[in-house]
């Protein structure tokens, strides 16, 4: 399991990037090569070029602004898992994080190769729906945002052109003392997800629910905002029982069916999982004072 | 050294492995493992899935355990890289971890042996007194077929023990770069 | 039979030092090993040597119509490309003829060195690709353009079965390769007067074997010695000489076959593969070394592995729920061709009633074709079936009668005072299964005692006040090991005084070459630094019969320890005449013969060794034969059986149907153990394959036999964080059957997993009054069993 002959290009800037990849016909590009590697040596894809993005320092930072955390999209996921900024800011995503693989697929692996990669079952694109996350873009043509909602076209397809780079994720903050929970059902620690839920939480001093996030992985192509529960949890005294039975309507999501589960079951992790997810971020909010 | 960046094909690369400098040309779709294996006849680096699961290939880059299989050699350019051959010392003494897998029968055919070895050092580097679930998370991504990873789990408590036992020679293999102290390449 | 002086003390072997027999003695082989010094056949590296990739067939059964590898052989460092239309002409025969003799066959398909003009399972080789490299290789195999004309395929063995199922072979008649009967007393009476019969059927798949290295091998033909030299990732050496050598026309010093490092093996490396009779004719013909190292991707379809059986089962018990008698059908997925024989289904059927009294007993198997890659044995080799179906029988019984499961087991077990206990089966070569020895009930009794089974009833209901689904389980067995007729050793002294031990036997990573070690040094000067071990070598020994059916130990282990006496009693015989002293003073310490209490009076083995290799002109001393060297083949027909309980604890989250271990105890008893350590490593090992096959392993095939699982992200493999900790116990009942005393521990840790693993959770989700009649289980499944009994 070779890969197949290809042109190898390394460029140092995001500029020179993009150059690249419009001039270049059949070309695809490498940034942990956790998945692409893969699809390489089994030949699954067989590029004229390759291009790596490994030297262009640019996309690789963690910075923390008053509202959002800005993060190079060739940051290595093991810097995400370390980070004192992220675990402050964001840590949901410290959380998450753990979920990713092992740490051998995590010193390499990127957060914009997971992203662009768009595995149904991956934690990172749950993360950055949970939390809202805008993406940037870049090409010949300059800058454009996407709201992650809008960056999945389909089954493992972003919504970017051939010739477009994914830059940066910017990851606004929640509000200091809410909640967070991150749980996934896998069959084995490191396997993608077969369903993962992230979700966010901001309570009263009543223990009212201000502000929810619910997002599920591995039910549909794309991570799941599941607004409808949201909805219901909004303005309710935070309990088990709340979430018992407002994540019940997660029975009723479109599931993807395969020779591993059936639809159904899908749903019912993903009513379980929600309630976990819920559970655990209650336990970990407080009420800023 | 700079690879040269105008070919497309083949590019010249140098590197730290095992502690010396090594300048060689490499077909740039060549992988980090087969470099090392057949180029630079390190063969203790094993090849068995080459799609990224089963760890046998992980060697440390830059301290930090990594898939072989799934890493270019160009892309190895201005590392340091530490294969299995590299973790003895230089007059031949085991690292306490391969005397421990020797004294607690952790390999058996020993093909998977040199990945769970490398994943193990940086383990041990980032959290010196693992407890036992944190070892079986960090091989986690290793898989063995013949042992069962309860003597590795033991082995390597024990070699835990030994490295912080007082008097204990402090010889890390290669320290991990941090990332904040990521040097600009 | 011959049976030299067994160990009874340390005492005997010599007096100095500590004896080396039952000690944990660090293995010799890992120092190598750790250091990555090891040499597995895709370390070796020859001058001039090509690389080889297979044209495998896409299809589960098609015909070839035209292969045309002209574009291939224009591509750059491509050497060669030949096809079975190339090969012909250089073979005496151009299947792989290797099925181990029975008289149930009734009909004949075996493997291609290349396939021809019908392919019959996805992964079948048509054609190898010489090149410089692999990467060129696979690039020039891609170019392959092969012309196929897909026909139907047979995917289930079931449907094989029907009578207008596709054929998997297009001449032949039907589906049907094989069937049998075994069969003793009488199943018809007593099933028509029992009380008490119970219905169970069950689907047992098991997948591959995934040794983490995978297959390979490297052919060198020395034109000058006019021979061909095959190191290959092989559990078989002298059968991969034998096959080559007949399909080759070739005389057994044309071809020597050698084992490097091997990574792994666990069954289907026995086998003896088309790749490596096309890389031994590839390198004769093309005049450079040649080296084909298998990938993962070609694993899941070119290696053999187990598969599919469908068990229709019954079961007759009186009140006690003594068992009166057992029968039923076995359906058994065989593969597109025999890569083995029917041993696996055989071993199915035989097992089944091993380690407890079944007084009548019959069991129908048929062994059907499919289009999938040939199945032979994986690590249990059919043990883990036949002891699954007895043990969920028994659980079954339980249940029906309100008996405790332990309970019903102690009514049925062999009791120790029985032993040896002659069963009614009858194994494949015709000898009558007798249990040597060993306390079963003994064994389980401990087991249940370390396991707390007592005690678990309050600690499952105290979980279930808790809304938690605890569960426990029990599975004994019984491994019939030591698989003779024998097992060839040499041992030598040389000039050097190094004790040298050549073996027929394999070393695939359990320690073949400590072990033998041991063995031989305590016969002579118990320096393990003094022993040198070859194994594996056709031409280190003549005659071998490999690594399988957890054998070494005791074929090889009772022929190195009768030779090492040999040696030892003429080491003192001559040395008595050369030291002018009495046998009995003498001793051999490290390389030298001492005479007791005068450290002065000593001579070394290698002037024993020169002196009885001969100057020219003198006699020999002591009136000996020449050389110093024994040769033994201990013939051991009759198998020593192991035995082990294992109890499982595990609780089940049945808003998933997650499973999680709280404990697993293993009480094993494999006789004496010659390296406690090592029987410790075996244990465990197998019982993560065990685990493996209960809840994670599964070789997942479409209706068009298209396999879907093709890679170990799909195929799932126990990893550490899914293991529990394995608490083992041992209990040695020493076997009368060979000199060491000592019983295989190779296979043994697979064998009662799937049984105590299906019966725990059960028993953790009555509540449910769920049943589980398949391994293995996935959490999808169970949760499914789950929501259809769950009380609203």
């Amino acid at each position: 399991m070779k890969p197949p002959a290809f042109e190898y290009h390394d460029p140092r800037s995001v500029d020179e990037a993009v150059a690249l990849m419009a001039r270049l016909d059949d070309a695809r590009v490498l940034a942990g090569g956790q998945s692409m590697m893969p699809m390489l040596n089994m030949r699954f894809v067989l590029p004229g070029h390759l291009i790596d993005l490994g030297q262009i320092k640019a996309l690789n930072h963690i910075d923390a602004h008053a509202d959002r955390l800005s993060i190079g999209a060739m940051t290595r996921q093991r810097d995400l898992e370390y980070s004192p900024l992220v675990r402050a800011h964001c840590p949901l995503l410290t959380e998450a994080i753990q979920w990713v693989g092992h740490r051998q697929t995590r010193n390499r692996g990127t957060f914009g190769g997971s992203l662009c990669q768009l595995d149904p079952a991956a934690e990172l694109p749950a993360v950055c729906a949970a939390l809202d996350a805008t993406l940037t873009v870049a090409s010949v043509r300059g800058e454009r945002s996407v709201a992650f909602a809008d960056f999945p076209a389909g089954y493992m397809t972003p919504s970017i052109e051939p010739d477009e780079l994914l830059t940066r994720i910017e990851l606004p903050h929640w509000p200091v003392g809410h909640g967070y929970g991150f749980v996934e059902f896998a069959r084995r620690h490191g396997d993608y997800a077969v369903v993962l839920a992230a979700a966010l939480l901001s309570v009263d001093a009543a223990g009212r629910i201000t502000r929810a996030s619910v997002t599920l992985g591995g039910i549909g192509p794309a991570p799941v905002r599941v607004t409808g529960v949201e909805q219901a949890l909004v303005g309710q005294i935070a309990s088990g029982a709340l979430f018992r039975e407002t994540t019940e309507a997660c029975r009723s999501l479109d599931a993807m069916e395969d020779i591993h589960a059936p639809a159904s079951y899908r749903q019912q992790l993903a009513v379980v999982m929600a309630r976990r997810a819920l559970e655990a971020a209650l336990a970990r909010a407080h009420p800023a004072r | 050294m700079d690879a040269s960046t105008d070919n497309t094909t083949r590019r010249r690369i140098a590197l730290t492995v095992n502690g010396r400098t090594v300048e060689a040309e490499v077909e740039v779709r060549h992988t980090l493992a087969d470099f090392l294996r057949h180029q630079l006849e390190l063969t203790g680096t094993h090849l068995g899935c080459e799609h990224g699961v089963c760890g046998a290939c992980t060697v440390l880059v830059d301290g930090r355990s990594t898939r072989g299989c799934l890493m270019l050699a160009v892309q190895a350019n201005g590392c340091t890289v530490t294969t299995v051959e590299g973790l003895a010392a230089a007059d031949g003494t085991l690292h306490p971890l391969q005397q421990a897998f020797k004294d607690h029968h952790g390999l058996q055919c020993g093909f998977c042996t040199p990945g769970m070895l490398t994943t193990l050092v940086e383990l041990l580097a980032d959290n010196p007194q693992p407890a036992e679930h944190e070892v079986r998370v960090a091989i986690s991504g290793n898989l063995c077929r013949c042992t069962g990873y309860q003597a590795i789990v033991d082995a390597t408590l024990a070699a835990a023990r030994a490295m912080q036992a007082p008097g204990a020679a402090q010889r890390p293999v290669e320290a991990p770069v941090l990332p904040a102290a990521r040097a600009a390449r | 039979m011959s049976l030299a002086a067994p160990i009874i003390s340390p005492a005997r072997s010599g007096g100095s030092g500590e004896t080396l027999i039952g000690k944990s003695v660090p293995r010799l082989e890992d120092d190598a090993l750790l250091r990555g010094q090891g040499r597995y056949v895709d370390d070796i590296h020859l001058p001039g040597m090509l690389q080889a990739a297979f044209v495998r067939s896409p299809h589960a059964h098609a015909a070839i119509r035209r292969i045309d590898a002209s574009a291939a052989l224009a591509m750059p460092g491509v050497r060669a490309v030949y096809t079975s239309e190339d090969f012909s002409p250089y073979l005496v025969t151009d299947r792989l003829v290797v099925g181990l003799p029975s008289s149930h066959y009734k009909q004949d398909h075996h493997r291609q060195v290349l396939a021809a003009d019908e392919t019959v399972h996805v992964g079948e080789p048509v054609a190898i690709v010489l090149a410089d490299s692999r990467y060129l290789a696979e690039d020039a195999a891609m170019m392959v353009e092969v012309e196929f004309d897909p026909l139907p395929a047979v995917s289930d063995c079931r449907a094989a079965l029907a009578r207008e199922a596709p054929l998997v072979h297009r001449e032949s008649p039907h589906n049907l390769l094989a069937e049998f009967d075994m069969t003793y007393g009488d199943t018809a009476r007593v099933f028509a007067e029992a009380k008490h019969v119970f219905r169970e059927s069950f689907w047992q798949h098991r997948g591959g074997s995934h040794s983490i290295e995978c297959r390979g091998c490297v052919a060198r033909h020395d034109a000058m010695e006019d021979r061909t030299t095959l190191w290959t990732s092989t559990q078989m050496p002298h059968a991969a000489m034998r096959v080559i050598c007949e399909i080759l026309g070739l005389h057994e010093r044309q071809i020597r076959v050698v084992m490097p490092d091997v990574g792994g093996g666990f069954g289907p490396k026995l086998v003896t593969y088309p790749e490596e009779v096309c890389v031994t004719l590839a390198a004769r013909l093309c005049g450079h070394p040649v080296k084909w190292i298998e990938d993962r991707r070609e694993h899941f379809i070119a290696t053999t592995q187990e598969r599919d059986q469908y068990w229709e089962t019954e079961i007759a018990v009186d009140d006690e729920g003594h068992v009166l008698g057992i029968r039923g059908d076995i359906v058994h997925d065989h593969g597109a061709y025999t890569a083995r024989g029917i041993n696996l289904a055989h071993n199915s059927a035989e097992n089944v009633p091993l380690g407890y009294e079944v007084p009548n007993y019959a069991m129908h198997v048929k062994v059907v074709l499919t289009n999938k890659v040939p199945v032979t044995p994986v690590r249990g080799a059919g043990h883990p079936q036949g002891t699954f179906v007895m043990e969920r029988l028994l659980d079954r019984v339980a249940r029906e009668l309100g008996l405790d499961r332990a309970e019903v087991r102690r009514r049925n077990m062999i009791a120790a005072d029985r032993m040896p206990y002659r069963t009614q089966l009858k194994a494949r070569g015709g000898q009558w299964v007798t249990l040597d020895s060993g306390d079963f009930p003994g064994c389980m009794a401990e087991a249940l005692e370390r396991a707390d089974w007592a005690g678990f009833p309050a600690r499952q209901a105290k979980a279930l006040a808790e809304g938690r689904y605890l569960g426990i389980g029990v599975s004994n067995f019984v491994k019939g090991t030591g698989r003779g007729p024998f097992e060839s050793v040499t041992v030598r002294i040389g000039p050097s005084g190094k004790v040298q031990v050549l073996a027929g036997a394999a070393a695939i990573g359990q320690g073949t070459r400590t072990m033998l070690s041991q063995v031989v040094a305590e016969q002579l000067g118990r320096d393990l630094s003094n022993i040198t071990v070859t194994t594996g070598d056709t031409d280190a020994t003549v005659m071998g019969l490999g690594a399988s059916n957890s054998r070494q130990t005791v074929v090889a282990g009772s022929s190195a320890h009768v030779a090492a006496q040999t040696v030892r009693a003429k080491v003192l015989k001559v040395a008595a005449t050369l030291l002018k002293a009495a046998e009995a003073e003498l001793e051999i310490v490290g390389a030298e013969v001492l005479v007791n209490g005068q450290p002065a009076r000593r001579i070394a083995l290698g002037s024993i060794a020169r002196a009885l290799a001969g100057t020219a002109g003198y006699t020999l001393p002591g009136g000996v034969a020449p050389g110093l060297e024994a040769t033994e083949q201990v013939i051991i027909d009759d198998m020593a059986f192991s035995n082990g309980t294992a109890v499982v604890e595990l609780e089940v989250d049945a808003e998933t149907g997650g499973v999680h271990f709280h404990r697993l105890v293993f009480v094993h008893d494999a006789g004496r153990m010659l390296n406690p350590m090592i029987v410790d490593g075996q244990l465990a090992g197998g019982i993560a394959h065990g685990i493996g096959n209960a809840l994670f392993e599964w070789m997942g095939y479409d209706e068009n036999a298209q396999p879907v699982t093709t890679n170990l992200g799909e195929y799932l493999l126990v990893t550490s964080t899914e293991m529990p900790r394995m608490e083992l116990f041992h209990r040695e009942t020493p076997t009368p059957i060979n000199p060491l005393g000592v019983k295989g521990v190779g296979e043994c840790g697979v064998i009662p997993m799937t049984p105590a693993i299906m019966s725990a959770l059960e028993d953790a989700l009555s509540p449910f009054d769920v049943r589980i009649n398949q391994t293995p289980i996935s959490p999808a499944q169970l949760y499914a069993l789950i929501a259809a009994n769950a009380k609203p």
